[in-house]
């Protein structure tokens, strides 16, 4: 059950991530003034793919909440930080972003520390 | 739109998401433990946990840092995003000695410093290789 937990989160999340990431690339800079706020509640409801990913965000924080019922934070930190190693790696595939060695090697450090904070 | 006004959009929306989720968790937090009620499966609790002035100005910040970071999708990559906005651990850590003065063990400044020098360098990579103006 725990591992379930955390394959749904994983993948809930990358595909929310991924999912806002590739419609927001195609709607050109937004802001986060006034007006830019209601542009954004506004593109939310009427871009399919926006409003999945806030369902995929939900399944996501659903399915972290049951996990730290049950299991302990310090598992449960580091392992939804598979995600981050998941959706960097999609986002090269799918989304075609450059990832050079620098920002590879970077990830990785964060993804590091990230693992050990929560041992 | 110009490269320098872009990094100067990148970061201002990064430290506006990290601030609105940090402070954001703090209220939530702060306004979930003094509920009378325990949150459970019943939907109607949490709805009702939504009138406590604390939680809702939480909840308000909440979705106000997912506005936030999409903004900031728009004008930089997922892949530089994700370990930028890890510097969060590095805030949450430094508040929690400095300001709540609580104890951080070695191996949590450890964490800290791998996360710390990690964005950094992902920080010096472009920020954004996949829009008109952004570099191959």
């Amino acid at each position: 059950m725990t591992w379930l937990l955390v394959a749904i989160m994983v993948v809930a999340t990358a595909l929310s991530d991924l999912l806002q990431s590739y419609e927001m690339k195609r709607a050109g800079v937004q802001s986060v003034g006034a007006r830019g706020v209601g542009r954004l509640l506004r593109m939310i409801v009427e871009r399919r793919y926006l409003l999945l990913s806030i369902a995929c965000l939900a399944f996501s924080f659903f399915s972290f909440m049951a996990l730290v019922q049950s299991a302990p934070l310090s598992f449960a930190v580091p392992a939804s930080a598979a995600s981050f190693i998941l959706e960097t790696v999609l986002a090269k595939v799918l989304l075609k972003e450059h990832i050079g060695p620098r920002r590879a090697a970077g990830t990785l450090l964060v993804l590091g520390g990230v693992v050990l904070l929560g041992r | 739109m110009p490269a320098s006004t872009r990094i100067v959009r990148t970061y201002s929306l990064l430290l506006l998401f990290l601030a609105l989720r940090a402070i954001g968790n703090l209220c939530l937090a702060w306004g979930t433990k003094r509920l009378p009620e325990t949150l459970a499966a019943d939907p109607l609790v949490y709805l009702r946990s939504m009138l406590d002035p604390a939680v809702a100005l939480g909840v308000a910040m909440l979705i106000m840092a997912l506005l936030t970071r999409l903004a900031l999708l728009s004008v930089a990559d997922l892949s530089f995003i994700l370990p930028m906005t890890a510097v969060g651990y590095v805030l949450a850590a430094l508040l929690g000695r400095f300001v709540l003065h609580e104890a951080v063990s070695g191996q949590r400044w450890l964490a800290v410093a791998l996360i710390f020098a990690g964005t950094a360098l992902v920080s010096s990579t472009p920020h954004s290789t996949t829009g008109k103006d952004g570099a191959p």
